[in-house]
C-alpha cells in the first residue's frame, strides 16, 4: 500500500468519490459483439438531474454505450460487456444485482416509437402493474394521469384512454413511451435516438418535454442531431470508431471543443 | 418416327434455334451491343420460343385429334350387324380390333402373309408372342386392324414432317423478325409470364374440377337418399350392396361419423396446442441459436413422417400401452385387471395424432412469435419486465391472432386426417362419449365405401362422395376463416 504514489491514491480515492457523486459511471467499459470489439475502454460520468448527450457517426458505438447502462445489451445472443458501471455507487453488473430491478430504475426511451397494441392506459399501466406499483384500480389511474401529465399527453388522450396506442400520431406514440417509462418512477430515463422517427413539431414537442423531465430525472440521450444536442444538453460526450473523444459542457463542446475530431464532426467535415 | 425421337430433334432445333438467334444479334450488332434493344440472349430465347412453342403445340393437338379421327374412321367400316348393335358392344367390338391391331404389329410382315385371314391359326401366333385375345376374331376384324394400323403409321409420319415443318418455320420466321430496335426482352418475358399464369391455373382448375366431380355425385346419393336423413341420421349403417339388388336399404346418418371425427380431432388438438405451443415458445424466445439450429429440424422431422407409420406406431405401441396400464390401474385400485381403456380407442387415435400434430402448431407459432417486432419485446424488457412477463403480457397477445389461424389450420388438418385413425381408433361408426372406446371418422368410412367390389351406382358408394363434399366444406371453411384472422393481423405489423 505504501508503494503507492501519493497520486495514484488521490486518484484511486477521486474514483470512489466520482461513484458517489455522480449518478451513473462507467469505468473502463468495453462491448463485444461475438469477436468483434464495438467499445474500447469508455469512461464516462453521468450527473444527476442533467441532460447527458452521445453524439457522434453511425456505428460509433454510442447507442452501443447506452445499452450497457441499463444491460439492454442482454438480450443480444453474443454480447459480452467488461468494465464496471455503477448506478449510485453499485455495480450493476454484479451477480447480486437484479437486471429486472435495475431496468424498473434505468428506464429506457427508443429510436422507433414502440407501444404495446393496448390501449393508452394499458401501456402506460403496464409497468406499474408488472411492478406492483399500485394498490388498487384508484392508486393506478393516478399514476396513468401523473405519468401522461409528465410527458405532456393527458390533454391530447384523456378522452380516448381505452382507444389503442398504435392509433396515435408518430410523436404522441414516443410520448407515449416515455410516459410509460416515467410510470415506472425511474431514476435514469436512457433515450436512444428519440426523436429520429419524428417531424419538426413533434421533435419540438419532445425537446420541450425533456427539459422539464430533466428537474426530477436523469437523462441520457443519443441523437444523431448536433442542433438536438445543443439544444437539449447540458453535457456532451462525443464518441468515435468506438471510442470516447471527448466529454465537456455543451457550450464548450460546440464552441470550443478541445479535441480536434469534436471540431471536425461538429463542422460538418466527417460523419 | 415414334414421339420419344421426335422430341429429342425437337430440342435440337430449339438450340439450334437459340444459337442461330443469338449469333444474327451479335451480327446485327457488329460489336456495339447498344445498338440492340435487347441482350443477345434474349432474341436467342425469342427464336427459339418461336421454333419450339408452335411445334409442341401442333404435336399436342393431333396427338389428341388423330387417334379420335383414326378409331371414328374404323368404326364406319364395321360391317352393318356391328353398328346396328348397342353402345357397349360396339365398344367390345373396337376393343377387340385394337388390340389385334397391337398384335400385328409385333408379327412379321411375312407371318400375317402366311397366316392369310385365317383367325383362329392367327388367334394362336398372337398368343404365342404373348398378345392374348380375347375370342376368335371376325374376318372384318382382321380387315379393320389392317386398316387401323395403316392409319396410325401414315398420321405418325404425317405428324412428324409436320411439326418438324412448323419447327423450323417458326424459327425463321423467329430469326426475320431479329432486328436492332426488336423488343425481343419484353416478348420473351411475356412467354415467361404466360407459362406462369398457365401452371398457377392448373391447381386452380384441378380444385374445381375436384369440386364439380364430388358435387354430381353427391347429387346422385342424394337424390336416392333424402339429405336430412344423411345430415341428421344418427345410425350409420350402409349395409352391402349387392350388384342388381336394390332392395338392400341402409341406414347413411352423418353424426356418429361427424362426432367421431370432431372428438378425434378435439383430442388431438389436445395435446398438439399446449406442446407445440410452449415448444414454439421455448425455440423463439429462449433456445440459443445452437439449439435451436439442432431442435428445430428435428421438430420439423416429425412431420415428415408419413402418417401411416404414426398408424402403427399406434397399434402396436401407444394402444396396447395404454390398455395394459388401464388394467394394471384396475387391478391396484380394485383388484379386478379388466382393462377399462380399450386397445383401439378415441384417445389413443387423439393422444398419436396430437404427437402428428405437434410441428405444425410448434412451426408455424414459431415464426408467427418471432415475426412480433422486436422493439416490442424490448419496450417490454426496457420497463423491467422479465422475459415470461414480457412473453405472457406482450408477444403472446399479439401473436394470438396469427397463433389463432395456425391452430385452427391444424385444426383442418386434423378433421382430414385417416391413417391413423383407421389403426388406432377402429372402424365402428357409433355416437358415445368415452374417450377409452373405438370411435371412427369421417375419412375412415369413406376409404372403406370405396374399396371393396361395389357398384358404383349405388348410394353405398355414393354416399362416399357426400361425406367428402361435407369434409371438404368443413376444412374450407376452417382454411378461409383462418386466413382470414391471419390477414387481419398482418395488416396491423405491415
Amino acid at each position: 500500500m505504501n508503494m503507492m504514489s501519493e497520486a495514484a491514491v488521490e486518484k484511486a480515492l477521486d474514483g470512489k468519490m466520482n461513484e458517489v457523486s455522480y449518478k451513473m459511471v462507467g469505468r473502463e467499459v468495453s462491448v463485444y459483439y461475438g469477436d468483434k470489439r464495438a467499445l474500447f475502454d469508455v469512461n464516462l460520468n453521468v450527473r444527476e438531474n442533467t441532460v447527458t448527450a452521445l453524439i457522434g457517426p453511425s456505428g460509433c458505438g454510442k447507442s452501443t454505450f447506452l445499452r450497457t447502462l441499463n444491460r439492454m445489451n442482454d438480450t443480444i445472443d453474443n454480447c459480452r460487456v467488461t468494465g464496471r458501471i455503477t448506478l449510485d455507487g453499485d455495480d450493476i453488473y454484479d451477480k447480486e444485482i437484479d437486471v429486472v430491478e435495475l431496468r424498473a430504475r434505468v428506464g429506457m426511451v427508443f429510436q422507433k416509437p414502440n407501444p404495446f397494441p393496448k390501449s393508452i392506459y394499458e401501456n402506460v399501466a403496464y409497468g406499474p402493474k408488472i411492478h406492483g406499483l399500485a394498490r388498487n384500480k384508484a392508486d393506478m389511474d393516478h399514476i396513468v394521469e401523473a405519468s401522461l401529465q409528465r410527458a405532456g399527453l393527458w390533454t391530447e388522450v384523456k378522452d380516448r384512454l381505452h382507444e389503442s396506442g398504435t392509433g396515435l400520431s408518430g410523436g404522441q406514440q414516443q410520448r407515449l413511451c416515455i410516459a410509460r417509462a416515467i410510470a415506472v418512477s425511474p431514476e435514469v430515463i436512457l433515450m436512444d435516438e428519440p426523436c429520429s422517427a419524428l417531424d419538426p413539431i413533434a421533435t419540438a414537442r419532445v425537446e420541450e418535454l425533456i427539459h422539464e423531465l430533466r428537474a426530477n430525472y436523469t437523462i441520457v440521450i443519443v441523437t444523431h442531431s448536433m442542433q438536438q444536442a445543443a439544444r437539449v444538453s447540458q453535457r456532451t460526450a462525443m464518441f468515435h470508431l468506438g471510442q470516447l473523444v471527448e466529454e465537456n459542457d455543451t457550450d464548450k463542446m460546440f464552441t470550443n471543443p478541445d479535441d480536434q475530431r469534436t471540431q471536425d464532426y461538429i463542422m460538418g467535415r466527417f460523419g | 418416327m415414334s414421339t420419344s425421337i421426335l422430341l429429342p430433334i425437337l430440342a435440337v432445333i430449339g438450340v439450334a434455334a437459340y444459337a442461330a438467334g443469338v449469333w444474327r444479334a451479335n451480327a446485327i450488332a457488329r460489336g456495339a451491343s447498344s445498338r440492340l434493344h435487347s441482350r443477345p440472349g434474349y432474341y436467342g430465347s425469342f427464336v427459339a420460343l418461336w421454333a419450339l412453342l408452335p411445334a409442341l403445340a401442333l404435336l399436342v393437338l393431333w396427338l389428341i385429334a388423330s387417334p379420335l379421327y383414326i378409331n371414328a374412321a374404323v368404326r364406319s367400316e364395321f360391317p352393318e350387324e356391328v353398328t346396328t348393335l348397342s353402345q357397349a358392344e360396339q365398344g367390345l367390338n373396337f376393343g377387340m380390333v385394337s388390340s389385334l391391331a397391337r398384335g400385328m404389329s409385333v408379327l412379321a410382315a411375312e407371318e400375317i402373309d402366311r397366316i392369310g385371314g385365317d383367325p383362329a391359326e392367327l388367334r394362336a401366333a398372337l398368343g404365342a408372342r404373348g398378345v392374348p385375345l380375347a375370342g376368335e376374331p371376325k374376318p372384318f376384324m382382321v380387315q379393320a386392324a389392317g386398316d387401323l394400323n395403316q392409319m396410325t403409321a401414315a398420321s405418325r409420319t404425317m405428324m412428324t414432317v409436320a411439326a418438324l415443318a412448323v419447327s423450323l418455320a417458326g424459327a425463321f420466321f423467329g430469326l426475320s423478325r431479329v432486328a436492332p430496335r426488336f423488343r425481343a426482352r419484353n416478348k420473351v418475358e411475356k412467354a415467361v409470364l404466360a407459362s406462369l399464369i398457365v401452371a398457377s391455373s392448373i391447381a386452380i382448375l384441378t380444385t374445381i374440377g375436384i369440386v364439380l366431380s364430388m358435387l354430381t355425385e353427391a347429387t346422385h346419393f342424394f337424390t336416392r337418399v333424402p339429405a336430412w336423413e344423411f345430415f341428421f341420421g344418427t345410425v350409420w349403417d350402409p349395409r352391402f350392396a349387392a350388384a342388381g339388388a336394390t332392395a338392400s336399404e341402409g341406414q347413411f346418418g352423418l353424426i356418429p361419423l361427424l362426432l367421431g371425427t370432431l372428438y378425434i380431432g378435439f383430442v388431438a388438438m389436445l395435446v398438439a396446442v399446449p406442446v407445440g405451443l410452449f415448444s414454439a415458445i421455448y425455440m423463439s424466445e429462449y433456445a440459443s441459436r445452437q439449439v435451436r439450429s439442432v431442435a428445430k429440424p428435428l421438430l420439423e422431422v416429425l412431420a415428415g413422417i408419413p402418417t401411416i407409420v404414426y398408424g402403427f406406431f399406434a397399434l402396436t405401441a401407444v394402444g396396447p400401452f395404454l390398455r395394459d396400464l388401464s388394467s394394471q390401474l384396475n387391478g391396484l385400485v380394485t383388484g379386478n385387471y379388466a382393462n377399462f381403456i380399450q386397445a383401439q380407442s378415441v384417445l389413443t387415435a387423439g393422444f398419436v395424432m396430437g404427437i402428428m400434430l405437434i410441428p405444425y402448431v410448434s412451426s408455424l407459432s414459431d415464426d408467427i412469435i418471432t415475426a412480433v417486432p422486436r422493439a416490442l419485446r424490448d419496450g417490454s424488457l426496457g420497463l423491467g419486465a422479465t422475459r415470461s412477463e414480457t412473453i405472457k403480457r406482450v408477444t403472446l397477445p399479439a401473436a394470438l391472432p396469427g397463433i389463432v389461424g395456425a391452430i385452427l389450420m391444424t385444426a383442418s388438418r386434423a378433421i382430414g386426417e385417416t391413417m391413423i385413425v383407421v389403426l388406432a381408433a377402429g372402424v365402428a361408426a357409433r355416437i358415445q362419449w368415452n374417450p377409452f372406446e373405438p370411435m371412427t371418422t369421417v375419412t375412415v368410412k369413406i376409404v372403406s365405401q370405396l374399396t371393396g367390389d361395389l357398384e358404383f351406382t349405388s348410394p353405398q358408394t355414393l354416399v362416399a362422395f357426400a361425406l367428402g363434399i361435407t369434409l371438404f366444406a368443413i376444412t374450407l371453411c376452417l382454411n378461409i376463416y383462418a386466413l382470414y384472422i391471419v390477414r387481419k393481423y398482418r395488416e396491423q405489423y405491415e
